[in-house]
């Protein structure tokens, strides 16, 4: 079974509407919270049970950050989507947006209630101008039909929601930067703590979710927690959407069960071209450690089963390359990347992401010299753990690992000035 | 005698989507609405920020110019130099690149006599390398005017650029 949740419209026509959101039980949660039928701790306490973690990328438990957030204490308090998807890799937040976005309108409904928001915001990166209106549109028929504005159906509930566009940059995505960005700051990470609980949005109390995160909310209550759990294994409840990119025959955002072995979620994505074998993957986004093939083939798609492996389930991009790739200069243009969206408050990111750019450079031009390897991990040694956010782990890990994987590679380019791979 | 040039002000259609804008954030937070109010003002100015833009919009918000030039110079879909008619953002992060983005810049570039970064001598298209679009699962992908163009082939990508050189920016 696969697209049970954040998928659920998708085979439906007409996926994005009101009335086949309703159709398949969409709001029914959030109408029973109306009429007063279920309480926040219910709420927590339900998530908390799915084992539902966070989709962003750090896989936190949802119930756990919701529980942060005490609903009756006074004053103003929001909730904050994370729908700015930078991660190389990941698109699969554009598709809930393009293809479900009442159900993304509704778990942040929910959270809005469960922790006392009455205002939420969905930040969407820059580019995302096509889910920005379909969310728009939504966001339009909602407020029509009283599901959302100030007293919903006669309640003393309220909760505004409101899209907001970003303008091109990775870091946003960071929770602290993308609230400097939604208060009209520069994408700048903040010093933690205090914590967005304690003091985010306009310094208020504040709860930052990623779009996949929200929208599995509604399903998880009213499906319940047990139904979500089964979908995946123990510590890791309920489905994924994994985008699986690169040398695949039919590349595509796939909505399954945790734990599903690589090798299916492969086939599922069509396999490798036939000539071609499996080289590495990286299982979570560009920022997580990369993996070599035959690790992978034994690898089930969870949290603990990737961490055992050496790496992470991330964000759920799955890039696959086969025996054709030239590892070198896959990280090189990782390590430009990282160089161009390093907001440069930390000196170690700053200056070290355009070392490793250089060097990585001079190796590429064939001018590479003995020592630059061992100067290329120093360098991301130096940068992990030294920086505001978790950016500096974000470049360390795919310099670190590649290197380590693929060392004999990335020697034989050095010495020889040239690529091992013959294309 | 110098001439002063006229000081530049938020036309009123702008002005009154501004004001609509403003309607989301606390009304003592005018500087949510700065993204906003740049990226429209730069759709109505030929796709670039000058500095008289920035002033105008530091003016409708009541904040300072600094701050909106901070934010202007942050974010890469702000453009404070001249670009042409129509903006071609090439993906080549690691899931395009797989899927042979490289081979297509160059394609582009060899095309449109141009590097990666410049604008045809007629100012018709500027050509930039993007990074990931989240569009990695339809590599290669670029972003031409605002719409996502995914899956490119070389034949997919002349007849967009074809339609481009002739004026056709949709
Ligand atoms: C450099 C960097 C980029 C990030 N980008 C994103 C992103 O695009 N989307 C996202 O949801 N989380 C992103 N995160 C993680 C967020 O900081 C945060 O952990 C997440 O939004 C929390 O939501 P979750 O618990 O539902 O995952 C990023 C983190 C870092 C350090
Ligand atoms: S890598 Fe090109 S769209 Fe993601």
């Amino acid at each position: 079974m696969a697209n049970e949740v954040c998928f659920r419209t998708l085979s439906l026509e007409d996926p994005t509407s009101l009335s086949t959101y309703e159709s398949i039980g969409g709001y029914s949660t959030w109408k029973s919270i109306i009429k007063g039928e279920l309480t926040a701790i219910n709420i927590v306490e339900e998530l908390k049970k799915s084992c539902l973690r966070g989709r962003g990328g750090a896989g936190f438990p949802t119930g756990l950050k919701w529980s942060f957030l005490n609903k009756d204490i006074p004053g103003q308090k929001y909730v904050v989507c994370n729908s700015d998807e930078g991660e190389p890799g990941t698109c699969k937040d554009r598709d809930i947006m393009r293809y479900n976005p009442h159900q993304v309108i509704e778990g942040l409904a929910i959270a809005g209630f469960a922790m006392g928001a009455d205002t939420g915001y969905n930040y969407l990166r820059g580019e995302y101008i096509e889910p920005f209106s379909v969310m728009e549109h939504a966001l339009g028929e909602a407020y029509s039909a009283g599901l959302l504005g100030k007293g919903v159906m006669g309640s003393s509930i309220t909760f505004n929601l409101y899209n907001h566009l970003g303008a091109g940059s990775y870091i946003c995505g960071e929770e602290t930067a993308l609230l400097n960005s939604l208060e009209g700051g520069r994408g700048l990470p903040r010093f933690k703590p205090p914590f967005p609980a304690n003091f985010g949005l306009y310094g208020k109390p504040t709860t930052v979710n990623n779009t996949e995160s929200f929208a599995s909310v509604p399903v998880i209550l009213e499906k319940g927690a047990k139904w979500f759990l089964e979908l995946g294994t123990d510590n890791s409840g309920g489905t994924k959407i994994f985008s699986v990119s690169g040398h695949v025959m039919k590349p595509g955002n796939f909505e399954v069960g945790l734990g599903i072995p690589f090798a299916d979620l492969l086939s599922m994505a069509g396999g490798l071209a036939t000539d071609r074998t499996l080289k590495a993957v990286i299982p979570g986004g560009s920022s997580m450690k990369i993996l070599a093939g035959e690790i992978m083939m034994q690898v089930n798609m969870d949290y603990d089963s990737l961490r055992n492996a050496g790496s992470s389930l991330g964000s759920g991009a799955v890039i696959i390359m086969d025996d054709t790739t030239c590892m070198v200069s896959v990280l090189l243009r990782l390590a430009e990347f990282y160089h161009d969206e390093s907001c440069g408050q930390c000196s170690p990111c700053r200056e070290g992401t355009g070392w490793l750019v250089k060097i990585l450079n001079r190796i590429i031009k064939g001018q590479g010299k003995k020592g630059d390897l061992d100067t290329l991990v120093n360098i991301a040694n130096n940068i992990e753990g030294r920086t505001i956010c978790a950016f500096g782990e974000a470049v360390a890990w795919p310099i670190q690992s590649f290197i380590d994987n693929f060392h004999d590679e990335f020697a034989f380019f050095v010495k020889e000035g040239h690529s091992m791979i013959i294309n | 005698m110098i001439k002063k040039q006229k000081k530049y002000v938020l036309p009123e259609n702008l002005q009154n989507k501004i004001d609509e804008n403003l309607k989301k954030y606390p009304s003592d937070h005018r500087q949510s609405a700065i993204l906003y109010a740049l990226r429209l003002t730069q759709n109505d100015n030929g796709g670039w920020i000058r500095e008289q833009h920035m002033r105008a919009v530091a003016d409708y918000l009541k904040i300072d110019y600094i701050a909106v030039y901070e934010v202007a110079t942050f974010y890469s879909m702000l453009k404070l130099k001249p670009v042409g008619k129509s903006l071609v953002s090439v993906c080549d992060n690691i899931s395009c690149k797989l899927k042979g983005a490289d081979n297509l810049l160059s394609f582009i570039e060899e095309y449109l006599q141009i590097k990666t970064g410049e604008t045809t001598s007629d100012g018709l298209i500027t050509l930039e390398r993007a990074e990931c679009l989240g569009a990695c699962v339809n590599a290669p992908s670029m972003i031409v005017n605002d719409e996502y163009q995914e899956n490119l082939t070389k034949d997919k990508v002349q007849q967009i650029l074809d339609n481009l050189s002739n004026g056709d920016n949709h």
